[in-house]
């Protein structure tokens, strides 16, 4: 084993995969305009570039030169700290997310360096093969929360603080319902392994036999990802812009990427756990990854434009007195159904 | 190995005399988060990966975002510098009884006996085989962590009511 | 098995490293100004009065201790998912008992009010 040669491959791995899920998230960005203006009966972006292709662009650049604004009376370094947080956690659950089958084959030879590329998932679609994939993702999800607490309290104004407070308040709810959402996978597949559980899909989508866990799933994810109808921090009649409300420039960006990030990281792990990852026919494996997931990130943005937003008491019953005890239900029930049938 | 477990030991350490000394409690918080981090990495070390992930989502993702709401949220202002200063009588008996504690354990390290290192079973700090220890040989702590945590909700629910009414 | 945690450590410090790149280019790119109004907590036009971190209500760490319960509960049951059917009806009732207890805790803190938000 060569690890110099071995970190080298994985460095140009893992840093096409980031440019490609950064350029996504950009795309997806212009998606959701375009289709909300669709949906409006309006264009949305057609000035830059054909179709307003360029304007993901357009927009990077005028975030990068707008003024960065601290403002005085805000913790500086925690205010600094909190967008970071916020596309980190973003960022880092894709590493466990199988996007295609084997990506090379197993040994290969550079500058007669004989590498075998088995070792740590280089050959394949996904850039760690852990055996706690699931555990992982949820594990660095959960640090999200951090984002918006620390922003929301070091900028030091009231709608950012109480904005900040809703959203925890609102994440942690529904981390539950999204934690016990998935078990019913787990009892099928065996396997904390997102890799594992892909390959059981094989004869069947799991989506068969957890309807209901699948159901509470995307429930909780649109909560998670505070998108609408649960997208209480964006109330702009109440809160401005929740935690966000002191950020500028490239810090709102990050913060920006970061819930567009979180929203893909969601689809792609619906459709691992539950819509049979990148098992599909004819096409090749990482072209059904990437209709599957685009066609729930379609979703969450038909939602966004066809519902309009709960209240917060109502966010909070949904989440403790429907999500949870329908989640234990469908653990047991998973469980009679899979001793008896 | 030895080096990532040096590293992290070491980070683990600061990071744990960071909490102590900072005056800033929000400060100190964190520095706890990232004594979590380094805490899960060294289980990581120790191949008990389950036990990395749960202390991750557990510590670093639950229990301290109740902590950190409690902070930041209590109004706790932040100390004007130098405002509180600490009695030398404080930093006498803080350093003595941390003393005492460094004496106590350095003494109890040279007593103990190392025999060599077990070989380590196939699949040890696996989810299965912590899952299979834990629903068959230790059914009964189990069972009694539900009613812990029954408990825990209904003083959780006393404790609001004593404040609200 | 160590080394499939590699990848996740490199993927880790090249994310830090894009986030403080990020940061540090458009504190490098942007210009700056201050003045005294624009310096304040941003409140709709209005002078703000008092500081923003106030006491909130308690409703807030209620449900974040609930959260602590009930995520403990969903640790306890991945593992079980995971050997679920080489424990088989044993493990269904061991489960049982389990959830049944805390769901006692769920309607216990839901009769008492603690989930209502007024």
């Amino acid at each position: 084993m060569n690890l110099p040669v071995l970190v080298g491959l994985m460095v140009v791995k893992i840093t096409l995969v980031l440019v490609v899920f950064l350029t996504t998230i950009a795309y997806v960005v212009l998606m959701e305009r375009k289709v909300l203006g669709f949906i409006q009966l309006r264009y949305g972006p057609n000035r830059v570039g054909p179709w307003g292709l360029l304007q993901p662009l357009a927009d990077m650049i005028k975030l990068l030169f707008k003024e960065e604004f601290t403002p005085p009376h805000a913790n500086k370094t925690l205010f600094v700290l909190a967008p970071m947080i916020v596309a980190i956690t973003a960022f880092m659950p894709f590493a466990a997310i199988p996007f295609a089958d084997r990506i090379l084959p197993d040994s290969l030879t550079i500058y007669g360096y004989q590498v075998d590329l088995t070792v740590a998932a280089l050959n394949r679609g996904v850039i760690a093969d852990v055996n706690i994939g699931l555990l992982y993702i949820f594990a660095i999800s959960s640090l999200a929360v951090y984002g918006a607490v620390i922003g929301g309290w070091a900028s030091n104004n009231k709608y950012s603080l109480l904005g900040g407070l809703r959203l925890c308040a609102q994440m942690v709810s529904y981390e539950v319902a999204l934690g016990l959402s998935v078990i019913g996978v787990l009892m099928v597949a065996g396997s904390l392994s997102l890799v594992t559980i892909v390959e059981a899909q094989k004869s069947m989508w799991f989506i068969v036999y957890q309807p209901l866990g699948f159901l509470l799933y995307l429930c909780a994810a649109f909560a998670e990802c505070a998108r609408t109808p649960f997208d209480l921090i964006e109330c702009e009649n109440e809160l401005v812009a929740g935690y966000q409300t002191e950020y500028s420039s490239m810090k709102w960006g990050l913060l920006m990427l970061g819930e567009y990030g979180h929203m893909i990281i969601a689809s792609a792990l619906a459709v691992t756990l539950f819509l049979g990852g990148w098992q599909g026919p004819f096409l090749p494996p990482i072209v059904w990854f990437l209709i599957k997931t685009f066609a729930l990130i379609f979703l969450f943005i038909w939602v966004r434009g066809t519902y309009p937003r709960f209240r917060f008491d109502q966010l909070m019953y949904f989440g403790w007195k429907v999500l949870i005890p329908l989640a234990l239900f469908n653990i047991l029930l998973t469980g009679v159904v899979m001793m008896y049938l | 190995m030895q080096v990532l477990f040096l590293i992290l030991a070491a980070v683990a350490l600061i990071s744990g005399v960071l909490v102590v000394i900072q005056v800033n409690p929000v400060r100190s918080a964190l520095y706890l988060i990232l004594n979590f981090f380094t805490v899960a990495g060294i289980y990581l070390l120790a191949h008990a990966e389950f036990i990395a992930a749960i202390q991750v989502i557990v510590y670093a993702g639950a229990i301290m975002v109740l902590f950190l709401f409690v902070i930041m949220l209590l109004n706790l202002r932040q100390p004007e510098e130098g405002g509180e200063k600490q009695h030398l009588a404080q930093k006498i008996s803080g350093a003595a009884l941390a003393g005492v504690t460094a004496l106590l354990v350095i003494y109890t390290c040279t007593r103990i006996n190392l025999g060599p290192a077990k070989e380590m079973v196939p699949g040890f700090g696996s989810t299965e085989a912590v899952a299979r220890s834990l629903f068959t040989d230790y059914l009964l702590p189990f069972e009694v962590t539900s009613v812990l945590l029954l408990v825990a909700l209904i003083g959780a629910v006393i404790l609001a009511r004593a404040r609200l009414d | 098995m160590l080394i499939s945690y590699l990848p996740i450590l490199v993927y880790l410090i090249i994310s830090i490293g894009l986030a403080v790149l990020i940061v540090a280019l458009s504190e490098a790119l942007g210009k700056k100004t201050h003045t005294a109004v624009k310096d304040l907590p941003y409140e709709c036009g209005m002078v703000p009065i008092s500081d923003a971190r106030h006491r909130y209500a308690v409703k807030f760490y209620v449900i974040t201790m609930f959260f602590l319960v009930f995520d403990i509960e969903a640790i306890f049951l991945y593992p079980w998912g995971v050997i679920f059917k080489p424990l088989g009806l044993f493990g269904l009732i061991e489960m049982g008992v389990f959830i049944l207890i805390l769901m006692v805790g769920l309607a216990y803190v839901w009769g008492k009010g603690a989930l209502e938000w007024e």
